[in-house]
């Protein structure tokens, strides 16, 4: 049931004097303000943040909470992010007071129990990898991407090599691009043939004594696994590049391949995509990145060792690239992390590949007979159908399917990414949703194609808001209320 | 103006060329009708200030629409003397009027040999006939 | 398999559809020269009852701080955290939702999110905030980042040894492969001197860093840093300790031109140091070059009031290799635990957060330095933190302090081998009389 009222802003509910806390009277003795600080330090009065009462505030976010669609109320099959199933246990074990309730300068001796589990984590993820050194300091994907290219340019430099050119497939996530600019390098794209692999001549064209990392999303955006990845890896790895994967689209192939065993030198992981921690409405993430030995020196600092029975964390790493964030990471999400590669050990983890892979190709092979779907009738964990046809046809595209998707109470895929895709709806089903679900989304899909121009243009029809008016929020930014 | 009496980009700006009082060649600078209806929906210019030296065919300032952005090319070498400050708060209007209130900069060109590397009105509609397919 | 839903008869009829007699099938476009051939070498798997075992004895392993009386800071704080905070950051509608690209099935977080933004621009005096980036640290260098494109100035970026050692490690790395010269002035008086502040500014720099109160916890000369930076042109980014601001002056009502934080103190746990919240707010000229997801007010085809991603062309899924920074996402949930915490406290509870941490740690500082063998390193005022030399040797004496279940403070060293004799010690409003009695009892 909507509550209209709870709903309003925060500042227009807010009543002077309201208070929803109270603190213990101060138990040391006081003195006025005024003899401890400067007087033009202080503030004339305190910030002017809403006034409300602890019970207003509840209802509120309550409320809110209800506008959202989630992976624990619908499907999500949102493509490239992997929304899959985010375990409950997980979250009772790392909220944990022995997990949550630590400083991160506590004496090393009394969070041996969190430097275990982090070395561990370490060594999991380089299995997983097949690469052999782990820092799990990133705080996201795109962050690890960028402390990649910061390893590479350091190796370089280390090397005495001039090497500053990221070659970057058409269809990669934006994040590459942007990454390598943030890691002070240039960008240059390479072509994608029409089957959507990666175009080995342009590659090969590209190549130089300037290139120093191939960026690779493997299996692609397109959901197709790059089946000559050895070939391109050798050849980045001839003309003296080293090869880097998004590993976005792990849950495709743990324990069925390995970046590492396929030529990839850098690597990051996204364990809120693979392994289950919860997106969060757009964080927190994580992005550890994994590396082939002689990339190791140069990955950033503190990583977790262990001496004897002992765990302490190495800050003598004088090739280090240094720090991409303050204090250790995201441990709260690689605590996550650590629950799930337990609750699924090695045959698991590769049973959640083969079963994201099984649900992916049944949604395709229902979809593909009324959305075409450009690049092949095989997939990996995702694929990416057209609208296009429909465009031209019917006047019907990819984000009106989206939008009318909502009404049938599924969230919409990723739309209009990669962008060699015209009218990309990009699917990711998960291995988490049932043969009933997939059915039940490829039933909708179907329906909605069928449905009028007009009736998909004002869709959703029945969300708490209609299409908002992208264009006037844009032209007039209101990014604050204000009285 | 008309169309027809203006020079352009292959990457649909166009420019008009007059002559100003002391006699210098200024380029009056804006982007096609064709290339705004496939812009769509603009929301943001960012336009260089008064005194930036441009060079032909480098990016001159930025559109945006509300999910994309495209360069503002040069169409000619010169210095920029007057910016369509208006053009902010009428971004609405410009596709209706994109030749004379919809103007971006005017550039006081530097190497008039540069013009004759643009097109005229029939070589630039054949271009985007062709774009067309 | 704990968490796959359909069954091996369901398999055997989705292959039947696909076409295909084995999952294995699937799996045709990885060659077989890549395949792995046996198992991944990982633990067995657990479940959840062994998981929890094996977990609760891991966290025994750790002595949690509510265990401890902690007085460590340094950028992470031991602040009380109000049960409704975790209650709303729990509701899964929340949680296990993602970057609201369909506004429609996502006006809770976008709208949390708008009002995030509107709380941080309360909190900090600015006229925009975004909505979160990853840590104090990383919103630091963005800042930065974003400060070298607003000046076009690239040749120097000037900050102080009282910032954040580890957010000038940050800073490091990221400009690292830039040509622009970082410049670091000394502190030894435990804050910016702003005569040598003005020496190191030249008509290339873009901004100032510096942090208020600072890593030592004493407060900058705020008002004469922002003149001379201003005077040089460039941007003054300050680092500020959210809490502080139920207090102190805004950097909004100072001059600073962008402000960035870390919001680990509002609401959300220590967590072994993350995941925390990088809180960036600027002046409105500014917005185009900010990085990170923006939330826009505007109103749906039926005029309704709602809430969208907006200016969404700064970002890399656009912008690509221009955009303002490559981050994807933001920390959608530890901005809603800020949000919450803020919305809690209102106005007098921010005040009567900061109150108590100044007067505790007045009352710690001058326990301490009264028996004489502890110093204040510095003589400036502070906040909830200070700096205190002491005779002898300050891991022994940390050392026993913990055997009495204090963790007493920082040692310094590694980030100031002149402040090798040194620690810092943080006082929040939770520490007690007691416990700081106790701790002046082990120090002294």
């Amino acid at each position: 049931m909507r509550n209209t009222q709870a709903t309003k802003l925060l500042f227009e509910q807010s009543k002077p004097g309201c208070r929803g806390v109270r603190l213990p009277e101060c138990d040391v003795p006081e003195r006025p303000i005024d003899e401890l600080l400067p007087s033009g330090a202080i503030a004339e009065a305190p910030p002017p943040l809403p006034e409300l009462s602890e019970p207003d505030v509840v209802r509120h976010f309550v409320n809110l909470s209800t506008l959202n669609m989630s992976v624990d109320t619908h499907f999500y099959p949102l493509g490239s992010c992997t929304m899959k199933y985010n375990p409950k246990r997980n979250e009772r074990l790392s909220s944990l007071p022995g997990m949550v309730d630590l400083h991160p300068y506590q004496p090393q001796q009394t969070v041996q129990g969190t430097l275990e589990l982090l070395w561990r984590s370490q060594e999991m993820l380089a299995e997983i990898a097949g690469l052999p050194a782990v820092s799990l300091q990133p705080a996201a994907g795109a962050h690890g991407e960028m402390t990649a290219l910061l390893v590479a340019a350091a190796y370089f430099r280390d090397r005495g090599e001039k090497r500053s050119v990221v070659l970057i497939p058409d269809g990669a996530h934006g994040t590459n691009p942007a990454s390598a600019t943030m890691a002070g390098m240039k960008t240059v794209p390479v072509r994608s043939t029409n089957d959507g692999y990666v175009d080995l001549d342009d590659l090969a064209a590209k190549l130089n004594d300037r290139t120093a990392v191939l960026m690779i999303t493997n299996p692609n955006t397109l959901g197709i696994f790059e089946e000559k990845i050895a070939e391109i890896t050798q050849i980045v790895h001839a003309a003296g590049g080293l090869v880097y994967l998004d590993g976005a689209n792990m849950n495709a192939i743990m324990g069925v391949t390995r970046p590492g065993d396929f030529g990839a030198d850098l690597m990051h992981y996204n364990p809120h995509k693979t392994f289950g921690s919860p997106h969060g409405g757009g964080g927190p993430g994580a992005g550890p990145i994994a590396v082939a030995e002689h990339l190791a020196p140069f990955l950033p600092t503190p990583i977790v060792v262990k001496d004897g029975d002992c765990y302490r964390l190495d800050y003598d790493r004088p090739n280090s690239i240094g720090r991409v964030r303050s204090f250790f990471g995201t441990v709260g999400v690689l605590v996550r992390m650590y629950c799930y590669i337990l609750t699924h050990g090695g045959d698991g983890l590769r049973h959640v590949s083969e079963n994201a892979v099984l649900c992916a190709n049944y949604l395709l092979a229902r979809v593909r007979h009324f959305l075409p779907v450009p690049h092949g009738k095989r997939c990996m964990h995702e694929f990416v159908a057209s609208a296009a046809k429909l465009k031209a046809d019917k006047d019907i595209s990819a984000m009106d399917i989206a939008k009318r998707l909502l009404d049938h109470g599924f969230h919409a895929p990723t739309v209009y990414f990669p962008l060699i895709v015209r009218e990309a709806l990009m699917i990711e089903p998960t291995e988490t949703e049932s043969k009933a679900t997939l059915d039940a989304f490829a039933e909708a899909l179907f329906r909605v194609t069928e449905e009028s121009a007009e009736l998909l243009h004002d869709a959703p029809h029945t969300t708490a808001v209609s299409r908002p008016e992208e264009v006037a929020a844009a032209r007039n930014p209101i990014l604050r209320w204000t009285p | 103006m008309t169309p027809e009496q203006l020079l352009y980009t292959k990457s649909h700006e166009w420019a008009y060329v007059q002559d100003d009082p002391s006699g210098a060649k200024i380029a009056t600078v804006g982007l096609s009708a064709f290339a705004l209806e496939l812009l769509t929906d603009l929301v943001y210019v960012d336009l260089p200030e008064v005194g930036r030296r441009v060079s032909a065919g480098e990016p001159l300032g930025e559109i945006e629409s509300v999910k994309a952005v495209s360069d503002l090319y040069s169409p000619v070498d010169g210095e920029v003397v007057e910016v369509n400050t208006a053009l902010a708060d009428n971004l609405a209007g410009l596709a209706d009027d994109p030749y004379d209130a919809g103007w971006f900069v005017k550039i006081r060109i530097a190497d008039e040999s540069l013009l004759a590397g643009l097109l005229d009105y029939a070589a630039y509609q054949k271009q985007c006939a062709e774009e067309e397919h | 398999m704990s968490y796959i839903p359909n069954t091996s008869q369901d398999r055997q009829t989705m292959l039947e559809a696909i076409g295909v007699d084995s999952i294995n099938d699937l799996f045709a476009m990885v060659p077989d020269a890549l395949r792995l051939d046996r198992s991944l070498d990982l633990p067995a798997a657990m479940g959840e009852m062994e998981l929890s075992a094996h977990m609760v004895g891991l966290a025994a392993q750790n002595t949690p701080a509510g265990r401890a009386a902690c007085f460590l800071g340094g950028g992470s704080y031991d602040h009380f955290i109000p049960a409704v905070v975790d209650a709303v950051a729990s509701r899964s509608e929340f949680y296990s939702s993602y970057t609201p690209y369909q506004a429609e099935a996502a006006q809770g977080n976008l709208q949390a999110m708008f009002e995030y933004q509107t709380l941080i621009t309360q909190l900090t005096g600015m006229d925009v905030s975004n909505s979160s980036l990853y840590d104090g640290g990383s919103a630091a260098a963005e800042a930065v980042m974003m400060a070298l494109g607003a000046t076009r100035r690239s040749g120097r970026v000037v900050t102080a040894a009282s910032v954040h050692p580890e957010y000038r490690q940050v800073l490091d790395t990221y400009l690292a492969n830039l040509d622009t010269e970082l410049v670091v002035v000394g502190t030894p008086d435990g804050a910016v001197s702003p005569e040598e502040l003005e020496a190191a500014l030249t008509d290339q720099t873009a901004c100032v860093l510096i942090q208020h109160p600072n890593f030592f916890g004493c407060l900058e000369d705020v008002d004469a840093i922002a003149e001379i930076t201003h005077r040089a042109g460039a941007l003054m980014i300050v680092s500020v300790d959210p809490i502080s601001l139920g207090l102190l002056k805004r950097p909004g009502d100072y001059g600073a031109d962008v402000v960035v934080a870390e919001g680990q103190s509002l609401g959300t746990a220590m967590s072994f140091g993350g995941p925390y919240l990088g809180i960036m707010a600027c002046r409105e000229k500014f917005v185009r070059r900010m990085p990170g997801r923006l939330v826009g007010q505007t109103v749906d085809r039926r005029g309704r009031r709602c809430w969208v991603l907006t200016l969404q062309t700064r970002e890399q899924h656009i912008r690509r290799e221009k955009a303002t920074s490559n981050i994807c996402t933001n920390q959608g949930l530890i901005a809603l635990r800020a949000a919450v915490y803020l919305a809690l406290m209102g106005p007098e509870g921010m005040r009567k957060v900061a109150e108590p941490c100044l007067q505790k740690a007045r009352y710690a500082a001058e326990q301490l330095t009264a028996a004489g063998s502890l110093c204040r390193a510095f003589n400036k005022p502070t906040f909830k933190e200070f700096v205190v030399r002491v005779e002898g040797d300050v891991d022994r004496l940390l050392q026993s302090a913990l055997s009495e279940g204090i963790f007493a403070g920082v040692p310094l060293r590694q980030w100031y081998p002149e402040l090798a004799d040194c620690m810092l010690v943080a006082v929040t409003e939770k520490r007690t009389k007691a416990e700081i009695d106790r701790l002046v009892n082990v120090l002294k």
